[in-house]
């Protein structure tokens, strides 16, 4: 398996964060909740609709969030609680019956619908859960109804994605007990890149592949104890420990960013399928030397610069790891909203000895600390990224990371760009 | 339970936020759960602030809930103050805390911080943003100002006849539309009456600038939905009056210049005499002649939508077909103004009924906020936007106010591009198929004298069209300048066919599917002579006509029975 080995740094002693510290802060969180999830979640599931059950803070966040997604008659909706509302528990579901009931009517197209819980849905202690038992007895076999909380009490951000899948995996059928040996990709893809990864299993000769979520609500993937389960994306811890309850085997691997992630991600899915090396090489190598190719251009724009990451997504310790060891950057501080230790296994063995790590926030200090470090660019959310800039830093806002195709190989340079335009930018600019 | 996509307004926390960050030194410190910072960017992105809002977010989490909220709360506002030290604290609860029932007000007051602490109550499930930005402007105006209040019953001393009438200037938040701009040039215009701005608030105001808003003789009101609170208040402690009128518009303007001179005892007469501004020349031009009886509809927040109906009706002399607004606070108001215009007021906060109204209403163009806009877009009429909600290209760098005269000559091109922008578009899609404008067709400045010619004698003649295009009104007329040299023949067609826009302004909506209507062969005939530009019109028209009366068969009389229905 020789082209898995890491094609960039070299071997060092000085390579590896598995047992590094972590710096754990508890304070004001400038992140998204798990509802800002559904952004992408009902484009991705295109016979699913989303409707939160919450406050009109939530259906403003969502409007917020979906920009000019929000005029074309897009699957998700907030049902606003109101004061009468919150008179009386049994009102509340009538209430929710009432407005589930002219919502499955007005829309005949929709085959799943999500109740999404919120922080005063669950306050108030709405069961959903029982909501949607109710509610999908009385619209079967036309409209599944599931829920799940995207709730800023319970979830960050992508938090909601992971939220949303847990609650899926129940409903995926169980493989045939003589079943082949599958593979099970897990986490919300561009079709375009989840096509590119078809076509590269499919060379390597592994055919059974199967994508959750998938892209119609009624063609889930079956799983059992010989699918074996690749995660796509670092945030899905639920939704991982219950598909390995229902005897699905998680393969460890880097997260499939830049040519280094791509190639031990793929690598992990090859070994499992007993692909062997000469195969390996004649389908991976030419697609990791071309996606090389097309990173060098920005690495010469990013190699040596310092680079700072605000928790957001759980994307960033994967990211780190790309940017240190395939751009040649340097990490200043590394932050997460969660740092799941067994999912990021692989990845922290990666990052450069050392690397200053931060779970949760506390987002004054964190302020403090970039702001005396100066790092060349700054990877935050966009309710800090103009303040930052206006104090002189280059920033980089993080939520484009999750919206633009950046896994794979010929994701690869578009993700290095990613954080060279800010600096390019910068240089431009002659006012 | 409300079942809602768009939202016009935020909760009401966003608009104590709105206050918080218009102004200097004030700390806003918001029990609200991990999410609720969403609200940030609005600042940061659609405003493009420079820095934060001056807001921390107590951040709680489930597993905080099992009782410690109020403690993390107190912990909160202990560091808030020691790392900003604020004039003065506005304390409060999001949504969910206001659920979660600690009491911010109280637990604020126990710490004994040495500045001033306003609690806010901002019932998140009845109110929402505007009346949230009202109300704690006001707190904070009544908190502040209250100890320089004189006792009840003492007269307000009279001004010194050498010193400069003084007024305050109230309403301009954050994430205002055009606030920055109205300030600069309503402050100009009282600068011209001779009149001295004492405090503008709350935008750019500090604490110490709202002590002082008593020292003023009177007060200007910008915007009635976040400054007539305040103002009311004022009025009853200071005995300020206020005013009633808000500059948008050329005639509101110079109502407001009066108004204003009244209260300050100035003359206004030199400053009407010279208000420098364009619209009304612009507006008596020929060239604007088109504009006449153009169907509008009007939506937005009550101060804009009854200012913008305004000059609709009175400055650009097209008939207002509707008006509506979600501020349900001024509902009264904008009730009245409707019955002026003999229009239905349509009081929502559901954008779909919104966009029923209009799509009833056929206008020619929509005056509203972003939902309007993309309402419009997807009905296919022009739009311009005159209210918040509005996206970030709504916070230009360029000057852009609504108010005072210089308002009136941005608002006269606002209302008017999008109509010529809509009649160009419209010209290119009539001639698309014409010989000259078609894809292959070489451009124009390259020259073939001939084909121009040519298309000059081949262009429907005046005679042959003049009848049948009024069937397919209203056609916009054609202002020349535009296109040619086929707009310049067509030109006189269809001013002349259609002088006044029918009933049918609307967009273009699928021909009724029952029951069949058969057109007879002279008919057909006839409704060839029509240019091909008017005639899927005219054909729809007729259809309908016909239909609307139970005919079957459509004969050349129908067509001029359409023709004669439609160009009343």
């Amino acid at each position: 398996m020789n082209a898995i080995v890491p094609p960039v740094a070299p071997p060092s002693a000085e390579i590896g964060c598995t047992d590094a510290p972590v710096l754990y802060e508890r304070g004001q969180r400038e992140v998204f909740c798990g509802l800002t999830g559904i952004v992408w979640l009902h484009r991705k599931i295109q016979d699913a609709f989303f409707l939160v059950v919450g406050s009109r803070t939530c259906a403003h966040l969502l409007q917020s969030a979906a920009g000019v997604m929000i005029f074309a008659e897009p699957r998700f909706a907030t049902a606003v609680i109101e004061e009468r509302d919150l008179a009386g528990l049994a009102d509340a579901n009538a209430e929710l019956d009432r407005v589930v009931t002219r919502l499955v009517e007005r829309r005949p197209d929709i085959k799943l619908l999500f109740l999404v819980g919120s922080c005063p849905s669950e306050v108030i202690k709405l069961d959903l859960f029982r909501a949607a038992e109710r509610l999908s007895e009385a619209f079967a076999p036309r409209v599944r109804i599931l829920s799940w909380s995207g709730s800023g009490i319970e979830t960050t951000f992508t938090q909601g994605e992971d939220a949303c899948l847990a609650a899926l995996v129940p409903q995926m059928p169980a493989e045939a007990a003589d079943a082949a040996p599958s593979l099970l990709v897990v986490g919300a893809l561009a079709e375009v890149v989840e096509d590119q990864f078809v076509r590269l299993f499919g060379e390597l000769g592994i055919d059974r592949v199967r994508f959750f979520p998938p892209r119609r609500s009624d063609d889930l993937p079956p799983v059992g104890p010989h699918t074996k389960l690749l995660l796509a994306q670092p945030f899905l811890a639920e939704t991982a420990r219950l598909l390995e309850k229902r005897g699905a085997q998680r393969l460890s691997a880097p997260f499939p960013f830049g040519v280094e992630g791509t190639t031990g991600w793929i690598g992990a899915a090859a070994k499992a399928f007993g692909v062997d090396d000469a195969r390996f090489d004649a389908v991976v190598v030419p697609r990791a030397e071309r996606a090389r190719s097309a990173l060098a251009r920005q690495r010469d724009k990013l190699a040596g610069k310092s680079i700072f990451f605000f928790p957001d997504s759980q994307l960033e310790v994967p990211l780190a790891r790309f940017a240190a060891r395939e751009l040649g950057m340097t990490l200043v501080e590394v932050g997460t909203p969660y740092l799941h230790r067994g999912h990021l296994a692989a990845e922290l063995a990666l990052l450069p000895a050392g690397t200053a790590l931060s779970e949760g926030q506390d987002v004054d200090k964190q302020l403090d600390r970039a702001r005396a470090a100066r790092p060349d660019l700054t990877v935050c959310g966009l309710g800090l990224a103009n303040p930052l800039e206006a104090e002189g830093l280059a920033t980089k806002w993080s939520i484009e990371l999750l919206f633009t195709p950046v896994h794979g190989f010929e994701q690869a340079a578009d993700l290095a760009e990613l954080f060279a335009r800010p600096l390019v930018r910068r240089g431009r600019l002659k006012v | 339970m409300q079942l809602t996509v768009w939202t016009y307004e935020a909760p009401p926390h966003v608009g104590a936020m709105r206050i918080a960050a218009a102004m200097e030194g004030v700390h806003y410190v918001l029990h609200a759960p991990q999410g609720d910072t969403y609200a940030d960017l609005l600042f940061t992105m659609i405003e493009r602030a420079r820095k934060r809002p001056p807001v921390t977010y107590t951040t709680f989490q489930a597993r905080d809930l099992g009782g410690d909220t109020a403690e993390l709360f107190k912990t909160s506002v202990k560091e808030a103050y020691e790392r900003f030290r604020p004039q003065a604290l506005l304390v409060g609860a999001s949504c969910t805390a206001e659920l979660i029932q600690d009491d911010p007000g109280g637990l604020a007051q126990a710490l004994g911080l040495p500045v001033p602490v306003v609690p806010l109550e901002l019932p998140a499930y009845q109110r929402k943003e505007n009346w949230g930005a009202a109300e704690t402007f006001y707190r904070l105006v009544r908190t502040l100002a209250g100890p320089s209040v004189p006792p009840p019953g003492s007269k307000r001393p009279p001004r010194a006849p050498d010193q400069a009438p003084r007024c305050n200037i109230l309403g301009p938040t954050s994430l205002g539309f055009r606030h920055r701009d109205d300030v600069h040039e309503v402050t100009g215009l009282l600068h011209r009456l001779g009149i001295v701005v004492n405090v503008v608030a709350p935008l750019g105001a500090s604490p110490a600038d709202l002590a002082r808003l008593g020292e003023a003789d009177f007060n200007v009101v910008l915007y009635p939905e976040t400054g007539y609170q305040a103002a009311q208040w004022l009025e009853r402690s200071f005995g300020q009056k206020s005013t009633k009128v808000v500059p948008i518009g050329y005639g509101a303007t110079c109502d407001f210049v009066t108004e204003v001179a009244a209260l300050a005892g100035v003359d206004p007469a030199p400053v009407l005499a010279d208000t420098r501004s364009r619209a009304p020349w612009y507006a008596r031009s020929v060239d604007s002649t088109y504009l006449t009886g153009k169907r509008v509809f009007v939506f937005g927040d009550a101060t804009h939508a009854i200012a913008a109906a305004r000059i609709a009706a009175e400055e650009l002399g097209f008939e207002v077909v509707g008006l509506g607004t979600y501020s349900r606070e001024f509902a009264r108001e904008v009730r009245a103004a409707a019955a002026k215009y003999g229009v239905e007021p349509l009081i929502t906060d559901d954008y779909l009924d919104v966009e029923e109204k209009i799509a009833a209403a056929h206008p020619e163009l929509v005056l509203g906020t972003q939902m309007e806009r993309h309402t419009a877009k997807r009905l296919g009429v022009p739009c311009a936007v005159i209210s918040a909600p509005v996206h970030v290209q709504d916070f230009p760098a360029r000057y852009s106010p609504q108010m005072g005269f210089e308002g009136a000559n941005v608002l006269f091109d606002t209302f008017v591009h999008p109509l010529m922008m809509g009649l160009e578009e419209h010209l290119l899609q009539m001639f698309r198929e014409d010989f000259e404008f078609h894809a292959d067709a070489a451009p124009s400045h390259l020259g073939s004298h001939g084909a121009a010619a040519a298309a000059r004698a081949e262009a429907p003649s005046v005679t042959a069209t003049a009848v049948a295009a009024a069937v397919a009104a209203p056609v916009a007329p054609v202002a020349t300048p535009v296109l040619e040299p086929a707009a310049a023949v067509a030109a006189p067609v269809l001013d002349h066919a259609s002088p006044v826009p029918s009933a049918d302004g609307g967009p273009v909506s699928p021909p009724p599917a029952s029951p069949p209507i058969r057109w007879a062969a002279d008919a057909e005939k006839e409704l060839r002579k029509i240019p091909f530009f008017v005639r899927g019109k005219a054909r729809r028209n007729t259809e309908r006509f016909a239909q609307d009366r139970g005919l079957s068969l459509i004969t050349v009389e129908t067509l001029y029975d359409a023709k004669a229905y439609y160009s009343r």
